[in-house]
């Protein structure tokens, strides 16, 4: 059964057609179509119910690597940790990294993705030099800045085509390491405080909060590039099977003990770069942990600290939430999510319609706000928050590829 | 090291290769598509390996092959295809198509390439599980892998006493484009790994039959020892 990451909502596709070949022709077909690369999206938008997924895991080559210029031409199915497998060795590191390695270059693109480091380097779709569009018309397209539909397929959602290959400009690393520091706090106004001494200072910010902690207390780190040869983490865990352990007494629990050890480990480390921006990639399938039901993810992105503070003033039980402040550099996408502002990401197991309906509380608080939601880690968005938070909406619609669409798309749409 | 690749664009040979071009090697790929084989030369220059092709359908004639295979440390013989079970077992042409590809081109190849391989050369070639004992679902897929496995045996026999292995890389279920039709269960292992395995094999400078996954040789054990009678009325 093909799922996305959070496991929620589930679909069953007519077909799915594993692409080997970047020079090959897509069938024709009846059904809608959709690549699909590592399935790290959260909600729906990897997802295609009734229709036919193309599988982009094949489309694993490297076509040329520029060691001086750190240009990288690879094929879309590629992922980011294969890249870091060939680069960092070469003084080179992706310009923008998720909180995994597990993602394609292909979703990379196709969701505009973000880093800690957006408040320098912007979103991942800004550092694509060219791409090659395949549309199911048969037309193969090279596109580049510039050009509408170039726009369009970064934060695409997949939805302009299928990307076989792109060119993305890597950045020279002199050193491979990371220098971090964990440093606690307590309220929003010491996050705010940290952040705006951070983010002048460090090219790597991020927090994460304890929401059941009643003087909202948190873990602001920060981090760069740095000498030095720390160990890479050991061999991976993983979670063999649905082990549904992720509740109110365990993520309580998790949650206090998480600090406390943040809390001792002392606030200035020399980390691998593998355990500082993946540290979730430790344990594999980590998503099992929500059993059977999955769980959902609310990611927003708000334009100011008073709708934060809004938001976060009730906030639900969730085990994992991390805070982020967005920086000004515009994203290239005519979908992009990355706005101006803070973005906020909770996780919450699956629980029906009390899940759903924190989140359709928490949508109105954004988007009244003049926020936000992200499309990667959506299952509930509705059709009016899409409408009112992307704006562009008419003009991207003009370049869809009539052949391809989502269970996402069809439910912010139709 | 100098590694040939005879059916390069194989998912458990490119598999192999990526392995072999982060160490340096220098391979030759030879395949027929020339679309395909440059997808797959540009991937592992961009690894680590120098890189030459040569675009050849090996089921026809092999000219200029030997004159650039000739100073091989390693000779990956890759190429097969499973076929359309349906046409498999009804159109006289296309089993012996697949007869050609498995069996009769691999032969011609191991006859024209062996007696010129060096001592400690290794031959590796990818058979099959499929090999071990026919069934109804495998059809002549399973006879040409036999087939091959008994020429590498005989091969094994006649090159040890000049120092050159002989491999029969015996893959279970792999999830590659050839078996992109199957169900796919949790006996299927994915090309990467059986590449390693495929590398790790070279690696141990030994010969012999290997089973990629090494689990596959139980199973196969008892596949093998079951009584016809009882074999015969089973439908996997």
């Amino acid at each position: 059964m093909t799922e996305s990451w959070g496991r929620y909502p589930q679909a069953t596709h007519a077909r799915e057609v594993p692409l080997a070949w970047r020079a090959a022709l897509l069938l024709p077909a009846t059904r809608p179509l959709l690549a699909y690369g590592q399935g790290r999206s959260y909600g729906d938008s990897c997802l295609n119910d009734g229709g036919t997924l193309l599988r982009t895991a094949g489309l694993d080559r490297f076509v040329s690597l520029d060691p001086q210029s750190g240009i990288l031409r690879c094929e879309a199915g590629v992922t980011l940790g294969e890249i870091l497998r060939l680069v960092v060795p070469r003084g080179l590191f992706l310009p923008v990294v998720p909180g995994t390695k597990h993602v394609s270059v292909g979703g990379a693109i196709a969701n505009d993705i973000h880093g800690k480091n957006h408040h320098r380097a912007g979103t991942f779709g800004g550092h694509v030099r060219r791409l090659e569009l395949l549309r199911s018309d048969g037309q193969r397209l090279e596109l580049g800045p510039g050009d509408e539909l170039f726009a369009a397929t970064i934060g695409g959602l997949g939805l302009t085509g299928l990307i076989t290959w792109a060119e993305i400009a890597l950045r020279p690393i002199p050193v491979a390491a990371v220098r971090t520091e964990a440093i606690p706090f307590a309220g929003l106004d010491e996050f705010l405080a940290l952040s705006d001494e951070s983010d002048g200072q460090c090219e790597y910010t991020v927090a994460w909060l304890d929401v059941f902690s009643s003087a909202l207390r948190g873990i602001f780190f920060r981090g760069d590039h740095a000498p030095g040869s720390p160990r890479a983490p050991r061999a991976r865990a993983a979670v063999p099977l649905e082990m549904p352990v992720v509740n109110g007494a365990t993520v309580r629990a998790f949650n206090a003990a998480y600090y406390a050890a943040q809390k001792l480990g002392g606030r200035a480390r020399l980390q691998h770069w593998d355990s500082f921006f993946f540290p979730l990639d430790a344990v594999s399938r980590w998503n099992r942990l929500y059993g059977r039901r999955g769980f959902l993810q609310f990611q927003c992105v708000v334009p100011t600290r008073e709708a934060l503070r809004e938001i976060l003033r009730d906030p639900p039980p969730s085990p994992l939430t991390v805070l982020k402040r967005f920086g000004a550099i515009p994203s290239p996408g005519t979908l992009s999510f990355p706005r101006p502002g803070f973005t906020l990401a909770l996780d919450l197991p699956n629980r029906g319609e009390e899940t759903f309906a924190h989140f359709a509380r928490l949508e109105r608080l954004a988007i009244d706000a003049g926020g936000a939601l992200y499309p990667a880690k959506d299952a509930r968005m509705s059709k009016e928050a899409f409408a009112r938070s992307y704006p562009r909406l008419p003009e991207f619609a003009r370049h869809l590829d009539p052949g391809f669409s989502s269970s996402f798309w069809r439910r912010v749409t139709q | 090291m100098k590694v040939v690749v005879l059916g390069a664009t194989s998912a458990i040979a490119q598999a192999a290769a990526r392995i072999w071009a982060e160490r340096g090697a220098e391979i030759l790929l030879v395949a027929r598509d020339p679309q395909k084989i440059a997808a797959v030369a540009d991937d592992l220059r961009t690894r680590g390996a120098q890189v030459e092709t040569l675009v050849q359908d090996l089921n026809q004639d092999h000219p200029g092959l030997l004159e650039r295979a000739a100073p091989a440390d390693v000779m990956l013989l890759a190429q097969g295809i499973l076929g359309d079970p349906q046409r498999r077992d009804t159109d006289p042409d296309y089993a012996e198509l697949v007869l050609r590809t498995n069996l009769v081109a691999p032969v011609r190849l191991l006859t024209l390439l062996a007696p010129h391989l060096r001592r400690g050369a290794c031959i590796a070639a990818l058979s099959s599980v499929a090999g071990d004992r026919g069934r109804a679902k495998v059809g002549v897929y399973g006879a040409s892998k036999a087939g091959l496995d008994s020429m590498l045996s005989a091969l094994r026999q006649r090159l040890g006493p000049a120092g050159v292995r002989v491999l029969t890389l015996k893959p279970g279920f792999v999830d590659t484009p050839m078996t992109a039709a199957l169900p796919k269960t949790p006996l299927f292992a994915s090309a990467a790994e059986v590449g390693a395995g495929v590398v790790r094999a070279v690696d141990s400078g030994r010969d012999g039959v290997v089973y990629l996954p090494w689990w596959w040789r139980f199973i196969m054990l008892v596949v093998k020892s079951l009584p016809e009678r009882v074999f015969k009325r089973l439908t996997f």
